[in-house]
């Protein structure tokens, strides 16, 4: 990549860092000691996630009928969340490996604690397919191990079971990409390392990296193979997702425009999970300097540009729903909108569609407490958005006497609450073990877009020629 | 702030003798095919025009939308290419009044909703599902959106172009900070508009099917058709001695668009098929049953010119970096689509009229070339009236530093 950038362009790390003090504010976190509000946030997590074990053990102690399920909607908060969990995952392979090949130079400072959202919000959406199961000491069933069970093979016609290998494929492409990013940054903490308890456990982890220029030459090369690898799953992960239903023929379910609509959607609240957590990140950690306005202007944008590709999908569903003239689909999408559930619906609507339109106002994409304000109405807003699709699309069945609503019990309830210890505990404890910004790599910007060159650049006579 | 003043080689580009007559002999090939079409009355007519039009007036738009994406996205790379596209959505000035024509002169050989007393119960040839969607399926409003089309689309690529050039002469960033509004509005509205398109003049020709994957199916073919035809008018600039600034790393990053969106496009096309296959819903399937049944070299030539094809020749990094791939890729891609494209409009057409009986004949391909002809002689006269490379663009300085 060139070190040549347009005077278009804003540092993408201000407060004029030297090399050195970039690796100080990176590692202090790790070497220094946990102030009182991560001890704060650490506590009322491990809670949540103490809540989340009971309530998970009385499911599977006592059986699926605990749930608020019944005869007509047999899926609900179950899939509602893994679908909610498995969408916030999405930013953070788009940001590493879309924004890569797009060489976006601001994906550095985010794509870090992005990536490792993706990973533990995956096994939070595993562990509701788990939960579901009823029997989940035979989770093993929807792999192709059929040879041991004699005759019983996987239904490969099935989308459950692409599902097993979309998501599986996922996690673990993922977790390399994240982890062989790491490499370099562990290697830089055993470096500095002062106690012997740090240099064992960090050159455990480092994995031997010296960082030569065979080392980094392997490393770009890997990046580069990775992010080809996750590009397309990026993508499949969340069609194969939407075949769970597109694939069956219930109105509501049933459309084509699923797939690139729910992927969509994915990235929309996998952003919208990023300004959320980065928003206090940079504040507890004091990363400011390389999370800059810009930074969280440019995730805005994505927001933007998401939810209003989602936003053309719903009306293209509505609107379709009418034109094909086939009742049962017009009123699937009737009842969505001003049936029973019309709360959900407009919830939805509100979160996802209207207000993210706001963030084309460039001042409110620059305003922090807008911004979290907003990136917490997008969650809730996509949260609604799974739950109106399975919900409001089963709860009328085509038996008019089999009409039913849903409520939840306690013990949904108390899994989805407990699921954000399940994914917090560990985010948090990445945040004190972990570089949540990729140090290395981020210095690879050094020479072009740091607050420095563009003084120099501003002042320079050549106009925007810097380093050239 | 100053941006850098750029001294070009060889920037302007002149329309010889020798192209205008190439371009002139395919429009007299394509005046002819259809004369002798109509001379004969063949039932595809009316379809081959419109399959023809409709090709290369994605082309231009989706050209439109990616000069607009540069500006909205802040792209770098590109500025040296940009007068490419910028050239290529001219042609949206004329395929768009040719597009009113053929639909108000040939809808009724098109359209089955269109055909009389069709929404009228006392009528013989009544149809519930259709007198369902007249609505929004009826001529006065199928017209005025269609002149909405034209008046945004229009719109759009006037005012981009009109700003690049004026910063030619102007500098300074203020007509690039307009732009980018000029090019924000029109991405939303192209959001909008392109799938709304997409429904009325191809997808209302089957009245009876319906998908809602389909008009982001028919964009994603009319982008890597844009994306492809720009790869081929930097390779023959090139060929000419012209844009020494742009380098097989434009090149590169062209090849690398239209080999992502080829992908995309299959993604799109499978996602739509096995949705429809897998259902087995009767009101769906008949659309990919009729074409299994009639016009199976047509569907399976498309996917693999499409798909297979761009996939296997464009995967390396040499490849992409090469005239002749790219020459010789890009014109399978652009018959791929054109197959595709063949795909979504002929058999609805014949079907309305009882008939199955497709043809890929010096008809159809006559017609292509004729608008082809009138393509290239577009493009190639705007590229004649400014500089090549852009002037004062603030990206400049990226773009002629791109190395990847």
């Amino acid at each position: 990549m060139s070190n040549v950038e347009s005077a278009l362009r804003p540092a993408l790390i201000t407060g004029d860092k030297t090399m050195h003090q970039i690796t100080e504010d990176i590692c202090r976190p790790i070497e220094g000691k946990a102030n009182k509000y991560w001890w704060m946030a650490f506590s009322v997590s491990c809670a949540a996630l103490l809540w989340w074990i009971i309530c998970v053990s009385y499911t599977v102690g006592t059986g699926l009928g605990v749930w608020g399920l019944n005869k007509t909607v047999g899926w609900a908060w179950d899939i509602t969340n893994f679908v909610w969990w498995v969408g916030i995952g999405h930013a953070g392979t788009l940001i590493s490996a879309i924004l890569l090949l797009f060489r976006q130079k601001w994906r550095l400072s985010i794509n870090r604690s992005a990536e490792a959202m993706t990973i533990f919000a995956v096994i939070c959406a595993a562990s509701f397919i788990v939960a579901h199961m009823g029997r989940p000491w035979v989770a093993y069933w929807p792999l192709p191990l059929a040879n041991q069970f004699g005759s019983l093979w996987v239904n490969f016609n099935s989308p459950l079971v692409w599902d097993v290998f979309a998501i599986s494929t996922y996690f673990s492409v993922s977790l390399v990409f994240w982890y062989s990013g790491l490499l370099p940054d562990f290697a830089v903490i055993r470096d500095r390392a002062k106690t012997k308890s740090m240099k064992f456990w960090y050159t455990l982890l480092s994995f031997g990296w010296s960082g030569t220029a065979k080392n980094w030459q392997r490393f770009e090369e890997m990046s580069l193979v990775l992010a080809g690898l996750s590009t397309p799953l990026v993508l499949s992960v969340h069609s194969v997702v939407s075949m769970d239903f597109a694939t069956s023929i219930i109105p509501g379910w049933h459309t084509t425009i699923f797939p690139p609509y729910f992927v969509a959607g994915a990235i929309f609240s996998g952003f919208a999970m990023v300004q959320t957590l980065l928003i206090i990140v940079r504040k507890v950690l004091g990363m400011e300097d390389y999370i800059t306005m810009y930074h969280i202007d440019m995730m805005n944008r994505i927001i933007v540009v998401t939810g209003s590709i989602v936003g053309v999908a719903y009306i293209t569903e509505f609107f379709i729903a009418w034109y094909s003239g086939v009742e049962y689909e017009s009123y699937a999408f009737i009842n969505r909108a001003t049936g029973p559930y019309w709360w959900a619906y407009w919830s939805m609507m509100t979160c996802n569609v209207i207000s993210p339109q706001l963030f084309w106002s460039a001042k409110l994409r620059r305003n922090l407490t807008f911004t979290f304000f907003m990136s917490i109405i997008v969650n809730i807003g996509m949260w609604f958005e799974r739950f109106v699709i399975i919900v409001t699309s089963l709860h009328r069945d085509y038996v008019p006497s089999s009409w039913a609503m849903f409520s939840p019990t306690w013990v949904e309830m108390g899994i989805f609450i407990g699921s954000l210890g399940l994914f917090f505990v560990p985010f948090l404890l990445f945040t004190r073990f972990f570089p949540v910004i990729a140090m290395s790599e981020l210095k690879t910007i050094f020479h072009s877009s740091t607050s420095q060159v563009k003084k120099q650049q501003a002042e320079s006579k050549k106009g925007d020629l810097v380093n050239g | 702030m100053k941006n850098i003043q750029v001294e070009t080689t060889n920037a302007t580009y002149v329309f010889s003798g020798r192209s205008k007559m190439i371009c002139f002999i395919l429009m007299a090939i394509g005046i002819i095919s259809i004369i002798a079409q109509f001379a004969t009355h063949y039932e595809q007519a009316w379809a081959n025009i419109l399959h023809a039009n409709f090709f290369f007036m994605g082309m231009a738009l989706c050209a439109a939308f990616f000069v607009a994406v540069q500006y909205v996205a802040r792209a770098g790379w590109s500025a040296n290419i940009m007068r490419i596209p910028e050239a290529m959505m001219t042609w949206l000035y004329v395929a768009m009044p040719v597009m009113i024509i053929i639909l108000i002169a040939g809808g009724h050989h098109i359209y089955h909703w269109m055909h009389d007393g069709i929404t009228d119960k006392a009528n013989p040839h009544y149809d519930s599902i259709i007198a369902g969607k007249s609505p929004y399926l009826n001529m006065p409003f199928f017209y005025l959106r269609l002149i909405a089309y034209t008046a945004i689309w229009c719109w759009g690529a006037y005012m981009l172009r009109k700003l690049s050039i004026a910063e030619d002469t102007e500098g300074g960033n203020s007509n690039y900070f307009k732009a980018t509004k000029v090019a924000t509005f029109f991405v939303i509205l192209f959001a909008v508009t392109s799938s709304t398109a997409a429904w009325d003049i191809i997808m209302s020709i089957d009245v009876h099917w319906y998908s809602t994957m389909f008009g982001w199916y028919t964009f994603a073919g009319m982008f890597i058709t844009a994306l492809t035809g720009m790869a081929m008018w930097i390779v023959y600039l090139k060929s000419k001695g012209h844009l020494e600034e742009v380098t097989e790393h434009h090149l590169h990053d062209v090849g690398k668009f239209m080999f992502a969106f080829s992908i995309f496009w299959t993604y799109l096309w499978f996602a739509q098929y096995l949705l429809q296959w897998y259902s087995n819903i009767p009101e769906e399937v008949v659309y990919f049953r009729t074409r299994l049944d009639y016009y199976r070299w047509p569907l399976w030539i498309a996917v693999f010119l499409n798909f297979v094809f761009p996939f296997l020749i464009l995967m390396t990094r040499d490849a992409k970096r090469k005239f002749f791939i790219l020459v010789f890729g890009g014109t399978i891609i652009l018959i791929g689509h054109w197959l595709d494209n063949f795909n979504m409009i002929i058999p609805g057409v014949l079907s309305n009229n009882h008939s199955f009986h497709w043809h890929i004949g010096l008809y159809e391909i006559g017609t292509t070339l004729g608008f082809l002809g009138g393509f290239l002689y577009m493009v190639h006269s705007k590229l004649a009236s400014a500089v090549l490379i852009r002037k004062n663009h603030p990206m400049t300085v990226e773009s002629m530093h791109h190395a990847i």
